[in-house]
Order: structure tokens, then C-alpha cells, then sequence
């Protein structure tokens, strides 16, 4: 039963990981880049609504719901300012860009915020302790509710792109940025708002971690790994792919505490390793199935 | 009509003095131990080693388009390797050679693997590579775990002649390495390179043979970040994984090489010498000088994407192509 309970606790870490992911895995599909400062934007969006919590007193959930619009503001004003320029410079400038902005955006919480280790579970109460113990499995109420709205984030943004014509417009940039400003479909205004959404979903997953354990200014990074894991576990640029991804990670890791507690992060590196070595052929960036 | 009367000039007078220039320095170099004082041994050999990075980043993501997060991965190797070697009473200096050629011989091991992915993810795939080894050193007891290990064994040496001996050392690897880099770039395999980085499908349909080339490239950039990783420990004998695993070399490469200008020979040269005297000056400002670092690298990548050394109108080094005409000619294509 303690094996149950480790892939069930692994699930609802999984949710956490797929919220993460969400943005990194949108902007690659849509623009190809890699954004290596979606950690740090996450963790930039925690502070925020910790900041706003604990100092202003905002009930917690209101901060959050504050703090969305200044995401997706800033994810909006981060493209048409810093990547929109790096998507010209070639496929790498994105990297470098997009790089030091993460150590900017560090070391700027850092100078702000000091190196503390901060966390919202102080003032969401019985939300990040609670549970029900159904069985022998024990069932987190913030557990379930992460891997609710990672499934509804995920699943809604697929639809969005799937059914609307926001998501059409979406998906003709990505395909060919050219012939989508051809018929009336400017790449730089959808990349603009896939940015921004993918911001806003790193600020929900920052606030989430927030209140799961614990932030700091140097926990960027971290989630950065983690959210790539999950995008490549799960298949580049498919967000389907990426809600599962998460979850096998997640479980990967909750087995991996589950023999050793220091094997956790170990064992989600190796199965993505296991899984590069095994579903990508060599020089090709999509998977082969 | 006279015949096609072209002739491919592969130096110039510039980079004839510039070469004599660099080998005259090389030697002055070498000699620098005998006359100077510790700290100014101490601190020249951290600049070779910053130079070294620098040349080894710039021929990765310069030459091959490979950029690489994770280049600590072979740094930490080394480094470690090193403490493991001498822990078993392999001589010091012995055990730094042996650690950078093994840094080769795992890069050549991790190539299959990471080079399945290219741009972003190959970036990101190469720091999971680092954060994994970061994590396997910390699980092992008998390198100190996550506390950190001395390396033992040199201090059978005076410091002055360990200062100078790892000095030395770390002079011939740079050498050997901007050598390698030279070489390699005079060579068809340079000009192969370059075209992978600028159109991969591009090069392959040309003949390039792009999968060996890039392997190969990878293991000289896993030769040098080891070489480094273990000159790191001899200078300052005493690591500890977060930090020589750390993504912040990656960093420091990255301002080097985009402020002294990537994709060129003498470029992170340059940077290294910057980087060296802005470190020199402003490390005690921490948190601000980082916030300084990676503003500085997302500008030069955005404004002046080939840095500084574009704004110099000489190569000091002969590892161009001069395409020139002789005499008379065609008149001049419209």
C-alpha cells in the first residue's frame, strides 16, 4: 500500500510539474524557443502574490486572481521588448536572451526578497495540510486541487487551440510565420499572447509551489529542469503530452523518495534520460513514434 | 580574356604580425612565475583558466551552434575526477591530465545522448546532464558529499613551486586547446562546422558529415571544461559540487564569449581579459554585478550580436578566407 500510495502522491506532484510546464511547452510549440527564464518567471509571479499575502494581507486566492493580469501584462511586454527581437537574431539568441534574463530576474528577487526561504502555507491554512485518507492512500485536498486546474489549464489551452479561432491563428503562426502574415495573421502579435499566457500559467504554478513547500529566489532553475523534463518526457510541443510527461515525472520522483529520499530528483534526471536515449532518434528534435 | 584569375588568401599581413604577436606572449607568458609574486601567479592562472572556458563555450555554440547549459558537467568532472585519482594515490598533476582526458571520454559517452536534441532543448538537456552528476557526486560519502573535498597530494610541493607548476600547466592547455581550436578552423572541418551552426539540413544536403562533426566538437569541449575543472582545483585546491556543478560558469562563459564576440577566433580572448578585470573590480557587489552580467550578455546578444571584437577591422589570427582578384579581370559585376 505504501507503493500505491507513492505513485498516487507522484500523480498529484505530476499536477504541479504539468502546470509548470504548461507555458514552456506552449511557447516551444508556437515559437520553437526554449525559454530558459520560465522558472525564474514563475517564481517572480510567487513572490508577487506571497508578497501581496503576507505584507498587504490579501486573502490568498485574491492575490493570486491579482496577479494573473500583471503576468499576462508582462509576459506581453517581455515578447514585444526582448524576445521578438532575439527571434530575429537566429534560433540561438533566444537562449542567450532569455538566459540572462533569468540571472537578472534572480538575482533581482534576491536583492528584494533576501535569500529566505519563503512559503505561502502559513496563510492558506488547512488547504496545504489537509487531507482525506481514503483506504490506505491518503488524498491531499491541495494535491487534488492542483491536478484539477493543471487538467483544466492543459486540457482548456488545447482546446483553445484546437476549436477557436484565437487557437487557429495560434497554430498557423507556429507553422509558418510568413504565410500567416500573408492571409492577415501577424506572428509577432499571436507570439506576443502565447508569451502571456505562458507567464501567467508559470505565475500559477509559482504560486502553487509556493503554497505546496517553499520558495526562494534561487529556485528558478530547479523548476525550469523539472518543467523541460516533463515537455520532453511527454513529447515536444504537444500539450496533451505534457500533462502526462509531468505526471511520469512526478511518480518517477515519488518512487524514487520511496526507496531513498535523496533518489528523488535522481530517478526523474534518469527517466529522462531513459527517455531520450529511447523515443528520439539521433538529430531529430521530435520524437520518432 | 584572360583566365579566371582568383587566388584564396588564408593570411594577411595583420594576422601575420598578430600570430608572432601571441606566440611572443606565449613565451613571456611561460616565464612569469619566475619573476612575479603568488597572487599574481595565482590570479594569471585563473585568467588562463577563464580563457580556456571561453575559447572551449565559443567553439560549441560559435562554431558548432551548440548551446550548451551544461558545460559545468565536465568542469565538476574534472575536478572530481582529480580528487578521485589522487585519493588513490595517483600523483596531482598526473591525475589532472588523466580527468580531462576522461571528461573526453565521458562527453564522447553523453554525445549519442544529448545530440539527439538541438537549439533549446539540447541547452536545457545538457544542464539536467550536469544537475545528475552534481547529484551522483553528492550521494558518494568518499568525495565529500554535499560538503565539499580537498584535494591532497600537492602539498609535497613548496607553494610557490605547486603555484607555478599548476601555472604551467594550466599556460600548456590553453595553448594546446587554442591550437586545437586554430587547427580546426583552418581546417575543412571548420568550415563544415560553421555551416551546421548556420543551416544544419543545409549542410547535411552538401555533404557535410554533421553528426560526427558535432560528436567530435562536443568531446573537445568536454576535453577543455574537464581540463578547466581540474586547473580549478589545483588553484584553489578545495571544491564543493554546488558550486563547481553550478550553472553560474555557464553564465560567466556566456559573458565572455558574447561580449568579446562569439563566433569569432580572438573574441573570447578578449572577454576573458574583460571578464577577468570586471570580476577583479565588482565580485564583492554580488547580487548587482550578476544583474550587470546577464544584462550585459541579453544586450550584446540583442545590439551586437558578434561583439566587440566586430568592432575591430583586423583578425589577428589567419583562420579566414580572403577571396581576391588578380590582375586584370573581368570588369566588375554590377
Amino acid at each position: 500500500m505504501t507503493w500505491a500510495n507513492a505513485v498516487l502522491q507522484g500523480i498529484f506532484l505530476g499536477g504541479l510539474y504539468a502546470l509548470f510546464a504548461c507555458g514552456l511547452s506552449l511557447m516551444f510549440g508556437v515559437m520553437r524557443i526554449i525559454n530558459l527564464a520560465h522558472g525564474d518567471l514563475a517564481v517572480l509571479g510567487a513572490f508577487v502574490v506571497w508578497w501581496a499575502a503576507t505584507s498587504l494581507g490579501a486573502p490568498p486566492a485574491l492575490a493570486l486572481i491579482g496577479a494573473l493580469p500583471l503576468a499576462l501584462a508582462l509576459g506581453y511586454l517581455l515578447q514585444v521588448t526582448v524576445l521578438t527581437r532575439s527571434l530575429r537574431g537566429g534560433e540561438l539568441t533566444p537562449l542567450l536572451t532569455t538566459f540572462g534574463l533569468a540571472i537578472v530576474i534572480q538575482n533581482a528577487l534576491l536583492l528584494i526578497f533576501s535569500p529566505d526561504v519563503r512559503s505561502l502555507a502559513t496563510v492558506t491554512g488547512s488547504l496545504s495540510t489537509g487531507s482525506w485518507r481514503i483506504g490506505g492512500v491518503t488524498v491531499p485536498y491541495l494535491g487534488l486541487l492542483i491536478l484539477i486546474i493543471a487538467t483544466g489549464v492543459l486540457g482548456g489551452l488545447q482546446l483553445v487551440l484546437e476549436r477557436t479561432g484565437f487557437g487557429r491563428e495560434m497554430r498557423a503562426a507556429a507553422q509558418d510565420p510568413d504565410t500567416a502574415a500573408l492571409v492577415g495573421v501577424p506572428a509577432t502579435a499571436v507570439y506576443a499572447r502565447a508569451t502571456a499566457i505562458a507567464v501567467a500559467t508559470a505565475t500559477l504554478a509559482g504560486t502553487f509551489l509556493a503554497i505546496h513547500s517553499t520558495i526562494d529566489p534561487a529556485s528558478g532553475p530547479t523548476q525550469l529542469i523539472f518543467a523541460f523534463e516533463a515537455v520532453v518526457i511527454g513529447g515536444l510541443g504537444s500539450l496533451r503530452g505534457t500533462l502526462i510527461g509531468g505526471l511520469v515525472l512526478g511518480v518517477a520522483q515519488t518512487i524514487g523518495a520511496q526507496i531513498d529520499p535523496q533518489y528523488s530528483i535522481l530517478a526523474g534526471h534518469l527517466v529522462f534520460l531513459i527517455v531520450l536515449l529511447v523515443r528520439f532518434s539521433p538529430g531529430r528534435l521530435v520524437p520518432t513514434t | 580574356m584572360t583566365a579566371l584569375a582568383y587566388r584564396i588568401d588564408r593570411s594577411s599581413r595583420a594576422s601575420r604580425i598578430g600570430s608572432s604577436v601571441l606566440i611572443a606572449l606565449g613565451l613571456i607568458l611561460a616565464t612569469v612565475p619566475q619573476f612575479f609574486v603568488a597572487t599574481v601567479v595565482q590570479q594569471l592562472t585563473s585568467l588562463f583558466i577563464f580563457v580556456i572556458l571561453a575559447v572551449m563555450w565559443n567553439a560549441l555554440a560559435g562554431y558548432g551552434g551548440l548551446v550548451s547549459v551544461g558545460q559545468q558537467a565536465f568542469i565538476g568532472f574534472g575536478a572530481y575526477g582529480t580528487v578521485f585519482l589522487a585519493q588513490r594515490d595517483v600523483p596531482p598533476y598526473l591525475a589532472v591530465l588523466i580527468a580531462a582526458g576522461a571528461s573526453a571520454v565521458l562527453a564522447a559517452v553523453l554525445a549519442p545522448l544529448v545530440l539527439r536534441l538541438r537549439g533549446g532543448p539540447f541547452a536545457v538537456g545538457t544542464w539536467v546532464v550536469a544537475e545528475t552528476l552534481a547529484l551522483l557526486v553528492v550521494l558518494d560519502h568518499s568525495l565529500g558529499g554535499g560538503t565539499g573535498v580537498s584535494l591532497r597530494g600537492l602539498n609535497v610541493f613548496r607553494p610557490d613551486e605547486r603555484r607555478a607548476y599548476t601555472y604551467w600547466l594550466a599556460l600548456a592547455f590553453l595553448v594546446l586547446l587554442l591550437g586545437a581550436v586554430f587547427v580546426l578552423l583552418r581546417s575543412r572541418t571548420g568550415a563544415g562546422l560553421q555551416a551546421i551552426r548556420d543551416d544544419e539540413e543545409a549542410a547535411a544536403s552538401l555533404g557535410v558529415r554533421v553528426w560526427p562533426m558535432k560528436a567530435g566538437l562536443y568531446v573537445l569541449a568536454g576535453f577543455g571544461g574537464g581540463a578547466a575543472g581540474a586547473l580549478i582545483l589545483a588553484n584553489t585546491l578545495f571544491i564543493e559540487p554546488r558550486s563547481i556543478f553550478g550553472v553560474q560558469w555557464t553564465a560567466y562563459m556566456l559573458f565572455m564569449v558574447l561580449v568579446g564576440g562569439i563566433g569569432t577566433f580572438e573574441g573570447p580572448l578578449l572577454g576573458a581579459l574583460l571578464f577577468f578585470g570586471v570580476q577583479y573590480f565588482f565580485a564583492d557587489y554580488d547580487a548587482w554585478y550578476l544583474i550587470g552580467l546577464g544584462l550585459t550578455a541579453g544586450a550584446f546578444a540583442l545590439f551586437l550580436p558578434r561583439g566587440l571584437w566586430s568592432l575591430v577591422p583586423v583578425r589577428l589570427l589567419p583562420v579566414g578566407y580572403h577571396l581576391r582578384r588578380d590582375g586584370p579581370g573581368f570588369d566588375r559585376p554590377r
